[in-house]
C-alpha cells in the first residue's frame, strides 16, 4: 500500500462538537515529514481540540486522523488511546508547563525515555549506559546540566517548559505537538525557546500552537489560520496577514485590542 | 557526576537507615521477652502500622485518597475469623460444631460457603484474595472511568459504607452486627496464651518490616519514580505512552492486600471483629495517622499510627467524650502547621532555627547601623 508522499499527518473532514458547539467544523489539515507548522488563531478557534482530537484525548465525531510514520503503514488514530498514540511517536506538550515537581530533572527525563513501559519492565529496569549518554545529551539541548539532580519543582517557569520540551525529546517522537510554548516567558527565554524549536526541526516534525505574534514571526514556518474549527488560510504569516478574511477575524481583533490597552 | 543514579539516596543514608532499622524492628521483636511488655496493645498498634503504612503507598506516593482502606483491613480480618470461629468447635456457649451466632439464628448445618474455612492455608489465601478482588473490580471501574482525586476519595467512601451495612445484615451468615469473637485456638495452639502472642507480635513486627522494606526497594525502581509521576502530573504521564490505569490498579490492588493481610494479623490479636472495623470513620482514622507521621515519607505512617493511638488509648480513658475532637483538631493542625507529618519536624524547626538566627542577626545589625 503507497502512502501519500511526504504526508506524516492527515486529517480529512474531521468534525466534533460538544454540547451542539462545533468546536471543530469540517477541518482538514495535511502536515509533511520533517515539517514545522505554526497554528494560530483566535480563542475558541478549536486549537486545543484539534490536539486533543490528534493525541487522542478526544473522538471526532465525524472525519478520518491518519498518522503515516514510515512509507507503508498507516494508522487511524482515532480507534486508538493516549498512550498508545504516544507510543507511536505522536509527544504532546501541555499549554501550562507538566513536569513531575518532586522528581530531579534528571529521573523526569529518565522516565519520558522511549523504553518498555510495562508494569515489569519498569520494575526490573536498570539504567544502561546508552540511556545515560541520551539524557546527557537531552540537557545539553535544553540547557539544564547543570541543575540535573535538582528537583524539577525549584524550577523557574521557563526552564519547566525547557524541561518539558526535553521530556518530549526523550521519547524521540516523529511528531511534536507544542501548545503554547512562550507563554509567561521573558522575552529571552522566549528568544532561547524559538531558537531550541528551530534547531528540533528537520529531526522531528513539529506543531506549534501560539497566541504570539513575535514567536511566530521569529519561527518564519508556514502558518495555519484555524477559526471556528475550520481552516481559513495557510500559507506564511506574512501572506496570511495580509489576507482581508484573517485581519477581520483576527489580527483586527488584536490591534482593536491594542488600541482598547 | 555520579549522583545521577536510580538508588543513590539508599546508599547516602545507609548508616541512619541501620540505626531505623533497629528502632522499628530490633527494639519491637526483642521487647516481647519482657514479661510486663503489653503485648495485646503494641500488637494493634503494630498492625495499625502496617495499614497506615499500605494506605500511605497508595495516598503518600501515588496521590490516591482511598477511604476504603479499612474495608480491605476488615475484609482480610473477616477472612482470618472465619477460620478461627470454626477451629473453636465444641467449646463455644451452645456446644455445637456450628459458630455461636450461627445456632442463634437457627442454622442446623455449615453454610456451604464457610466450608473450605476448616483449612487455615486457604483462609489465608482469602484474606489476600478477597481484599485484592475487590479493589481490583472496584479500581479497575474506577480507574478506567477516570474517576480522580476527590471523586474517587467519595466513591470509595461510599463503597465501604455500603460493606459495612452488608456486614451489618444477617442473612449474608457473617456474624452480623456482633461479628466473630471468643476464639479459641489458631494453629493447633490456645490463642490466648502468651507464647501464642507473642508470635503473633511477632509476625506482625515482621510483616510491617517486610512491607516497609518492599516500598523502600519499590520506590527506588523506574516503576517507583512513574508511581510518584502519576501523582505529580497524570496527564504527562499517559501522554509519555504509560497506561497509567494498569500501574493505578496494580498500587490499589497491592495495598488492598497489604491491608487485609494487617487485619489477618490483628484479628487474632485483639480478639475481635465486627462491622465497625470497616466503618468510614476507621478509614478516616487511617488517613488522620498518615498525615501525622508524614505522607510521603517511609516510616512516617507507623509513627503516625503509634502516637495517634497511644494519644487515642490515654484521652479515652481520662477524656472518653473529647476523642473525636481532639483527633479533629491535631488532623487540622497538622494539615495547617505539619505538611511532612511528625517525620518533617527536625526538617521543619532547623528551617525556622536558621530563620530565626537570620531574623535576630538584622535585627542585632540594626542599631550598629544608625
Amino acid at each position: 500500500m503507497a502512502n501519500p508522499p511526504g504526508i506524516l499527518l492527515a486529517l480529512e473532514g474531521v468534525t466534533k462538537s460538544f454540547d451542539g458547539f462545533k468546536a471543530i467544523n469540517d477541518l482538514t489539515f495535511y502536515l509533511d515529514h520533517g515539517e514545522m507548522r505554526a497554528v494560530i488563531g483566535p480563542n475558541g478557534a478549536g486549537k486545543s481540540t484539534f490536539m486533543d482530537i490528534v493525541t487522542g484525548r478526544t473522538r471526532p465525531d465525524e472525519g478520518t486522523v491518519k498518522f503515516y510514520p514510515d512509507h507503508d503503514s498507516d494508522i487511524d488514530l482515532t480507534s486508538l488511546r493516549e498512550h498508545e498514540i504516544n507510543r507511536l511517536g505522536i509527544g504532546r506538550k501541555f499549554q501550562t508547563p507538566a513536569v513531575y515537581e518532586n522528581l530531579t530533572i534528571w529521573n523526569n527525563l529518565l522516565i519520558s525515555l522511549n523504553r518498555p513501559r510495562g508494569l515489569w519492565s519498569t520494575i526490573t529496569y536498570r539504567v544502561t549506559s546508552e540511556d545515560r549518554d541520551r539524557i546527557d545529551e537531552i540537557l545539553k539541548i535544553v540547557s539544564l546540566g547543570d541543575q540535573r539532580d535538582a528537583q524539577a519543582g525549584y524550577l523557574s517557569h521557563g526552564k519547566k517548559q525547557w524541561l518539558e520540551i526535553g521530556m518530549l525529546l526523550a521519547q524521540n517522537p516523529k511528531l511534536l505537538l507544542v501548545d503554547e510554548p512562550a507563554a509567561g516567558m521573558s522575552d529571552a527565554e522566549t528568544e532561547r525557546t524559538a531558537e531550541l524549536l528551530l534547531s528540533l526541526k528537520g529531526k522531528h516534525s513539529i506543531v506549534v500552537i501560539e497566541h504570539d505574534m513575535e514567536f511566530i514571526r521569529r519561527l518564519g514556518q508556514k502558518v495555519t489560520v484555524l477559526v471556528q474549527g475550520h481552516v481559513l488560510k495557510e500559507g506564511s504569516l506574512d501572506a496570511v496577514s495580509e489576507d482581508e478574511e484573517v485581519r477581520s477575524v483576527y489580527l483586527g481583533r488584536k490591534r482593536e485590542k491594542k488600541i482598547a490597552a | 557526576m555520579t549522583g545521577s543514579s536510580l538508588r543513590h539516596h539508599s546508599i547516602k543514608h545507609g548508616p541512619a537507615l541501620g540505626a531505623l532499622l533497629f528502632l522499628l524492628i530490633g527494639i519491637p521483636l526483642l521487647s516481647a521477652w519482657s514479661p510486663s511488655f503489653q503485648l495485646g496493645i503494641w500488637g494493634k498498634y503494630l498492625c495499625y502500622a502496617s495499614l497506615a503504612v499500605s494506605l500511605n503507598w497508595l495516598w503518600g506516593y501515588t496521590g490516591l485518597l482511598c477511604l476504603c482502606q479499612s474495608l480491605f483491613f476488615a475484609l482480610g480480618g473477616y477472612m482470618m475469623g472465619m477460620h478461627l470461629m470454626l477451629l473453636i468447635g465444641k467449646l463455644g456457649a451452645y456446644k455445637s460444631d456450628l459458630p455461636d451466632f450461627m445456632v442463634f439464628l437457627g442454622y442446623k448445618t455449615l453454610p456451604s460457603f464457610w466450608q473450605p474455612f476448616y483449612s487455615f492455608i486457604f483462609s489465608s489465601g482469602m484474606v489476600m484474595l478477597l481484599p485484592g478482588l475487590v479493589a481490583f473490580i472496584f479500581g479497575w471501574l474506577a480507574f478506567r472511568s477516570r474517576i480522580k482525586g476527590v471523586y474517587f476519595s467519595i466513591l470509595s467512601q461510599a463503597l465501604t459504607y455500603a460493606a459495612t451495612l452488608l456486614f451489618f445484615k444477617n442473612d449474608i451468615v457473617m456474624g452480623g452486627n456482633n461479628g466473630f469473637t471468643d476464639f479459641r485456638f489458631i494453629l493447633g495452639m490456645d490463642i490466648r496464651a502468651r507464647s501464642t502472642q507473642v508470635l503473633l507480635y511477632e509476625g506482625s513486627v515482621v510483616f510491617l518490616a517486610l512491607c516497609i522494606g518492599f516500598i523502600a526497594w519499590i520506590t527506588h525502581t523506574k516503576f517507583g519514580m512513574i508511581q510518584q509521576a502519576v501523582r505529580d502530573s497524570e496527564n504527562r504521564v499517559l501522554f509519555s505512552g504509560y497506561a497509567t490505569t494498569a500501574y493505578k490498579l496494580f498500587v490499589f490492588t497491592v495495598s488492598a492486600i497489604m491491608a487485609g493481610i494487617a487485619g489477618a494479623f490483628y484479628v487474632p490479636q485483639v480478639g475481635i471483629i465486627n462491622p465497625s472495623e470497616m466503618a468510614t470513620s476507621k478509614s478516616l482514622d487511617v488517613v488522620v495517622w498518615v498525615a501525622v507521621g508524614g505522607r510521603g515519607t517511609l516510616y512516617g505512617p507507623v509513627f503516625g499510627a503509634i502516637l495517634v493511638n497511644l494519644l487515642k488509648s490515654y484521652t479515652t480513658r481520662y477524656y472518653p467524650d473529647y476523642w473525636l475532637i481532639i483527633s479533629g483538631a491535631i488532623f487540622i493542625f497538622v494539615v495547617l502547621f505539619m505538611p511532612n507529618g511528625v517525620v518533617g519536624l527536625p526538617k521543619q524547626l532547623s528551617g525556622l532555627w536558621t530563620k530565626f538566627n537570620k531574623w535576630r542577626s538584622a535585627q542585632e545589625a540594626v542599631p550598629q547601623a544608625s
